[in-house]
């Protein structure tokens, strides 16, 4: 039983970095922008966490940093595809390029230092409880976060007018902008909202996951993440099944060789992109459905004319 | 909003200009609306009107000019100011979201935070006391135009708005619902409420308006009362000169002339549930002869256009011949280089790639019938020489543009069709097909591209018009053949044909050869 427990608990460790990435990406592609820059974010965030962990000694501060780094990077995405009308994809691309490189650089004198790490919850009586108790109320901070983190977006998206909004935009920018509707401020506190959503995603894996910094230690989460959202078809409580099977799928490659079965590691880690092109083949039989959920206005870079 | 005086206007514009580059879309236009009146804004394509009501609505900024609204100046910066001011936009494009239902369209545009719930009620209640029944519930996207149409008023209509902009309502709806429409405006004046109406269409505006501004090049030409105008005097003031009236001079000797495009038993299978079957049609077109094909919308005009172009090929490949050759199983691009030019009835996405600039589209479809003049050596587009001939059809197909070489989009409807059968034109074709060649184009640019297919017969090519407008058939034909349940019968020489020969045969008589059965009794 305890073995089952501890493979879920590393599961749920696992995907919530996915998770929280994704959930801000989705709130990215609602609008219309597409963010491939999201690597990029999370190693700064990543970086960043470690960093200010390190020199306070507070992971609380750590984490705080993190998603201050990656709604700040994301600034930079912004101002360019936003404000100066950039090619989305190009401009992402190259986040996540820049965003390695920099954090590589910045990170040279903390490799190897031992890290702070944050607490797992831990209520007295409750987290003791068997089996629930470790799962339930003894996980670490940045799950319960991902949790009300798309709890929250999937109300501000369906049930507040001002989601309906953001939505709208992502449908048709021309229509929303010939309606009075300021299409670019919606878009810029959207992509601040990813970017401070991924540098918490770093920031769980330098605080959580493996209190350390390693160069590249995002290892391609950001790229399970975009798949995420696409699996997820832009639907938010969509996202945790995705979440949870490909974090399985991260990990299930080391449970699978402790049980002595052989499973090439190079087909768990192509799990989520033959995943995310299954779930593209699913979802495109239903045009309805697609048009009703797939942001029409995706990656259109938009010029307001005056 | 104030409380409505019992005089004056509603909304005066004073010396109001937007400048688009090189282009004065609107320069320093005058324009006063009253209460209760449906004031229209008439002018061509590209005269300035959709400009000038997106300045009123806060969606383009005037570069001068003043506004009053109620007598009080006022500066509309954007959408929201306009409709707090109680100014109501229908947008000729809609702004419409497809993936969004009715009520959540409406609550966008609505400041005021209610529940959605609550708007669909109040939404579904005013639709139907107008006698526009709307389903608030349903998605845009499943929506036809007309439907959709709906949605944009009763929106408007829900802000409670003293004056209404309608930008060319009526250029989608079929003739139904464009007198559904109608009743609703005249309602409306009833109520007290203003209308801005505009349009290129004389008969619909002579019939509800009852004052009228005519704009030319973005400047105001005259103001009159449409009632007491005829269509022709209308049109006049719009084009600033009488539009010319097509001559067509009829020539001897036709017959003995070669056939250029030739169909021969030409069949298709229904290539959709929903399409016509073409069965066994055969015609010729002459060098020197202008062909027109009626018939009513859906008879598999369609379906002839496409075999005839090559965007449909043929199994038998005699079915299409073009000057002498066998072309059934050639491409369009085979079919070009045969001579043939082709414009087809869906300008966006089909006579054109809508993103692509003017020039580009020029070389999409002449890119191998004047490789020599187009392409360099080693395959390089030679841009200049492609941007050089893009301006000679600018020039001399008068097509209004706000950049130098703008996107295709970027046009309006009329304008884009002239750029487009100006493209045919200026290859000096021998053949050309052209399926419905004025659809949406005003006047006096309709005027010009009949008169330019007529003298492109006359120099001695085979012109075949698929439209379905009557009036241009008979002012541009020699000869009308009539398209019916995918038949086509004998063409009729001009002289012998007259609106009732050629509605009879459009309703499925067919007096040009026996009955063919129960089908063509049918009428």
């Amino acid at each position: 039983m305890d073995i089952a427990v501890n493979i879920l608990l590393t599961i749920a460790t696992a995907a919530t970095p996915l998770l929280v990435a994704a959930i801000g990406e989705l709130v990215v592609e609602r609008s219309g922008v597409l963010n491939l820059g999201v690597e990029g974010m999370m190693i700064m965030g990543a970086v960043a966490g470690f960093g200010a962990g390190y020199l306070t000694g507070s992971p609380w501060l750590g984490l705080l940093a993190a998603v201050l780094v990656g709604a700040l990077f994301s600034l930079l995405f912004a101002v360019m595809t936003l404000s100066l009308a950039t090619n989305q994809v190009a401009t992402g691309l190259s986040l996540t390029l820049l965003g390695l490189g920099l954090s590589g650089m910045m990170g040279t004198g903390f490799v190897g230092l031992p890290g702070e790490r944050l607490p797992n919850l831990y209520i007295p009586f409750l987290t003791d409880l068997p089996v629930v108790g470790r799962l339930v109320f003894g996980q670490d901070p940045v799950f319960y976060i991902s949790i009300a983190l798309i709890a929250g977006v999937a109300w501000f998206l369906f049930r507040t007018r001002t989601g309906l909004t953001l939505r709208s935009i992502g449908d048709s920018h021309t229509s929303a902008h010939a309606l009075g509707i300021h299409v670019l401020r919606y878009r810029y506190l959207a992509v601040l909202f990813g970017g401070a959503c991924a540098g918490l995603a770093g920031g769980q894996l330098s605080l959580v996951y493996t209190p350390q910094w390693v160069e590249n230690m995002t290892a391609g989460r950001g790229w399970i993440a975009l798949a995420l959202v696409v699996f997820a078809s832009w639907r938010p409580w969509r996202g945790p099944a995705g979440g949870y099977i490909f974090g399985a799928g991260r990990n299930g490659q080391l449970h699978a060789q402790a049980f002595g079965i052989p499973v090439p590691s190079q087909f768990l880690s192509s799990l989520p992109y033959l995943a995310t092109i299954a779930v593209l083949v699913l979802i495109s039989r239903n045009k309805r459905l697609t048009m009703m959920n797939t942001p029409a206005a995706l990656g259109q870079p938009f010029v307001p004319d005056r | 909003m104030g409380e409505p005086l019992a005089t004056g206007n509603l909304l005066e514009v004073r010396g109001l200009t937007k400048v688009f580059g090189t282009l004065k879309a609107c320069d320093a236009v005058d324009l006063t609306v009253a209460r209760g009146e449906i004031h229209a804004l008439l002018g061509e394509n590209g005269a300035g009107k959709s400009t000038l009501v997106k300045m009123l609505f806060g969606s383009l900024e005037p570069h001068s000019g003043q506004i009053l609204w109620q007598g009080t100046p006022v500066r509309i910066t954007n959408p929201g100011v306009a409709k707090k001011l109680g100014i109501g936009m229908v947008f000729q494009h809609f702004s419409l979201f497809e993936a969004l239902t009715a009520a959540e369209n409406i609550a966008l545009s609505l400041d005021d935070g209610s529940p959605i719930g609550q708007i669909a009620a109040k939404a579904r209640a005013l639709s139907f006391s107008y006698g526009l029944p709307l389903d608030p519930d349903s998605l845009v996207g499943d929506l036809s135009v007309g439907e959709r149409q709906r949605i944009e008023i009763i929106r408007c209509l829900l802000q409670a708005p003293q004056l209404i902009i309608l930008d060319e309502p009526t250029s989608v709806l079929t003739p139904q619902e464009a007198d559904k429409l109608f009743e609703t405006l005249e309602r409306l004046r009833e109520e007290g409420k203003s209308i801005l109406y505009i349009s290129h269409r004389l008969e619909e505006v002579k019939r509800i308006c009852d004052r009228a501004t005519v704009l030319r090049h973005g400047k105001v030409v005259g103001h009159c009362n449409p009632r007491e105008e005829t269509a022709s005097s209308l049109a006049r003031m719009m084009v600033g000169n009488e539009v010319k009236a097509v001559v067509r001079v009829p020539v001897d000797g036709l017959e003995e002339a070669p056939a250029l495009l030739e169909i021969r038993n030409l069949s298709r299978k229904p290539a959709t549930p929903f399409s016509i079957p073409l069965r066994n049609i055969s015609l010729s077109v002459r060098a020197g002869e202008v062909v027109g094909i009626a018939g009513v919308a859906g008879n598999g005009q369609g379906e002839f256009f496409e075999a005839v172009s090559g965007e449909v090929r043929q199994e038998d490949t005699g079915a299409v011949r073009i000057g002498g050759k066998d072309a059934g199983a050639l491409s369009i691009t085979g079919r070009r280089l045969l001579g043939a030019a082709f414009v087809p009835e869906e300008r966006l996405g089909h006579g054109a790639a809508p993103r692509m600039r003017l020039s580009e589209n020029l070389l999409l479809s002449r890119h191998a019938t004047d490789r020599k003049t187009f392409i360099g050596p080693g395959g390089m587009v030679r841009s200049g020489i492609v941007q050089s001939a893009a301006q000679r059809i600018i020039d001399a197909m008068d097509v209004r543009k706000s950049a130098p070489d703008p996107e295709a989009a970027a046009l309006s409807g009329g304008n884009l069709q002239k750029f487009i059968v100006g493209r045919e034109l200026d290859r000096r074709p021998s053949v050309m097909v052209v399926n419905q060649p004025t659809w949406g184009v005003d006047a006096g640019a309709a005027a010009h591209i009949r008169q330019a297919l007529i003298e492109l017969a006359r120099s001695g090519s085979a012109v075949l018009v698929i439209s379905q407008d009557l009036d241009e058939l008979f002012e541009i034909s020699d000869a009308i053949a009539v398209m019916h349940n995918g038949e086509l019968s004998q063409p009729i020489p001009i002289a012998e044909a007259t609106f009732e020969k050629i509605g009879l045969l459009m309703g499925g008589a067919e007096p040009g050869h026996a009955a063919h059965g129960s089908e063509a009794e049918i009428a």
